[in-house]
């Protein structure tokens, strides 16, 4: 059997995060009632003029930057034409032959090592409405909702540099994280702001020209389009191996089945007639505006990770946690700059602060306990003022609970460590009296005995004493009475 | 004729038209003697001249990001020839998968 690779490409659909729509002043709400976010621009009405949403270019233009592309100095947009009754208009407003831009690349980990895919393009265009084919109520007819007509989307085509389903998973958290980070959508699979077609073809291993592709839809989430992506994969393969050709088509996911299958080819072939869009005047930007947007980036995920190792003195581990969103980034650092150390604030947010979100399910953005009341909590068990233990099992929990702050809390709740000595000896000579098993053990030879009995006065001091200052004691005494 | 007469059906089924033999021959002839004006176009020397990729002559026309009052949605159902009061209704698609 001869060795085959896959060849994918790329095209995701995401849904700018605007208030209104791209050419009209409509609500772009995820969940608003059927046809109450509809006016005679989106529903294409005779005589109206669609308005470029500036908010809408400008994501585009900041998420193209973000993605390393060229940004067109002039741009226009372009009708693609077909019927479809989810597309009120006949035609979408898209771009074609000059996309706002072009020629860049993302780069990511996946599997260890460092993986670059060329951007193609990133292109303005507008959504189409949403169609049940099957009327709940069974009038035999197909129901549309166009709510979510004209929603501003930026499509985002790759090269066909990407060589496995694992790849191009890791391509798309990679593309969602920075267009997170950027602001510019919610990249949510689930909820439709986020859509994926992947082309895929296999050739044999090593061969220059490109095999047969096909294009994949119906593609809900990262695991649908690993599945999907392997399915495919393995399709191709087959018909090769038994001497068949691959069909130019576009395949449907089936996440029941775990199968694709041909959608229903139309018999014309996909004849789009684009022609310049006459309603919308073109577009130019010029260096300095590509500049001003261009500022208004913030740090990036890759260079924000490679600077919390670097400058921050992380392991590589801790860095991609803490930068794999936005706003624990932010946190995390305003935690630093409430003056905790950052290896140590890095522990507790990781370990800590970021499973209490999960548990609570909290949102950093506008999380419950102050950076700088998380950086007075390392400062008291820094200054030892309260044990680690004590800080994590008790304090902690009780400043999520309440939002109040750190130092107010240990004096309220009585967490400060016990330090003095004489309550810390009364309490192991009261643990050596009442367990004399654990003196006649230890007198027998056995170490763990030791451990035993502090493990008791630290229930007796109800884990406020150090428990490197009780066994220390503990020794001294025990040798005493050996 | 320089349009091939399958040109012309091709571009009625775009158009979602239904022509008769009559109509299609008529518009073929039309639509050639168009296409052939048009043609002329060619003859003019247009070497140093940039390509023009939009008629309009001024651009960046925006609006500002603000939710403006959408239409009633009784109102916005009214237009369509056919609804529940909820949706817009169609005769049913078999075609699955939609276009973006």
């Amino acid at each position: 059997m001869a060795e085959y690779e896959a060849v994918i490409g790329l095209e995701v659909h995401v849904q700018l995060n605007t208030k209104s729509k791209l050419f009209c002043g409509c609500s772009t709400a995820f969940g608003a009632e059927a046809n109450t976010q509809t006016c005679p621009v989106c529903l294409g009405l005779p005589g109206v003029l669609p308005v470029l949403n500036r908010a809408a270019f400008e994501k585009s233009v900041r998420a193209a930057l973000a993605l390393d592309c060229e940004i067109a100095p002039f741009t226009k947009f372009d009708r693609k034409n077909y019927y479809y009754p989810d597309l009120p208009k006949n035609y979408q407003i898209s771009q074609y032959d000059l996309p706002l831009s072009r020629n860049g690349r993302l780069a990511f980990e996946v599997a260890g090592h460092e993986k670059s895919v060329r951007i193609r393009r990133a292109h303005l265009e507008e959504d189409a409405g949403k169609l049940l084919h099957e009327d709940p109520r069974g009038s035999g007819r197909s129901l549309v909702d166009l709510n979510r007509t004209g929603t501003p989307l930026l499509e985002i085509v790759t090269e066909p540099d990407l060589s496995s389903a694992e790849e191009a998973v890791a391509y798309l958290m990679a593309l969602k994280q920075l267009l997170k980070y950027v602001d510019v959508s919610d990249c949510e699979m689930q909820e439709g702001s986020m859509r994926c077609e992947p082309n895929v073809s296999v050739r044999p291993k090593g061969a220059k020209e490109l095999g047969v592709k096909t294009e994949i839809k119906n593609l809900n989430s990262f695991r649908n389009v690993a599945a999907a992506i392997e399915y495919e994969i393995e399709r191709h393969i087959k018909l090769l191996e038994a001497g068949q050709r691959v069909r130019q088509e576009t395949m449907l996911w089936d996440a029941d089945r775990g199968a694709t299958a041909p959608m229903r080819s139309k018999e014309e072939a996909q004849d789009y007639r684009y022609f310049p869009e006459p309603d919308l005047p073109p577009f130019t930007m010029t260096a300095e505006e590509t500049g001003r947007l261009r500022a208004t980036l913030p740090e990036l995920p890759a260079a924000r990770r490679a600077r919390f190792e670097t400058a921050l003195g992380l392991d590589a581990y801790s860095a991609g946690v803490l930068t794999a969103e936005r706003p624990v980034a932010d946190w995390y650092e305003s935690v630093l700059s409430a003056g905790a150390p950052a290896p140590e604030a890095a522990k507790w947010v990781i370990n800590d602060c970021l499973r209490e979100r999960e548990d609570r399910k909290l949102d950093f953005a506008d999380f419950p306990v102050k950076p700088a009341e998380l950086a007075a909590l390392i400062g008291l068990v820094e200054k030892k003022t309260i044990n680690p233990t004590i800080a994590r099992q008790k304090l902690l929990p009780a400043m999520f609970e309440t939002k109040r702050g750190a130092a107010e809390l240990v004096k309220e709740l009585g967490l400060a460590q016990v330090t003095d000595a004489g309550a810390i000896s009364a309490a192991v000579e009261a643990a050596i009296a009442k367990n004399p098993k654990a003196l006649a053990d230890y007198r027998g030879g056995k170490a763990e005995a030791v451990m035993f009995l502090v493990g008791q006065v630290m229930r007796e001091t109800k884990g406020k004493a150090n428990a490197g200052a009780v066994r220390e004691l503990l020794e001294k005494r025990l040798a005493e009475l050996k | 004729m320089a349009l091939e007469r399958k040109e012309v059906e091709h571009v009625a089924l775009l158009a979602r038209l239904e022509l008769s033999e009559e109509e299609l021959t008529r518009f073929h002839r039309q639509l050639d003697n168009i296409l052939g004006y048009v043609e002329k176009l060619n003859e003019a020397d247009t070497s140093g001249v940039e390509p023009l990729a939009h008629a309009a002559a001024s651009g960046n026309v925006f609006r500002e990001d603000e939710v403006k009052p959408s239409l009633e949605r009784a109102e916005a159902l009214a237009q369509a020839p056919d609804s529940d009061g909820w949706f817009f209704r169609v005769p049913r698609i078999i075609d699955m998968g939609g276009e973006l």
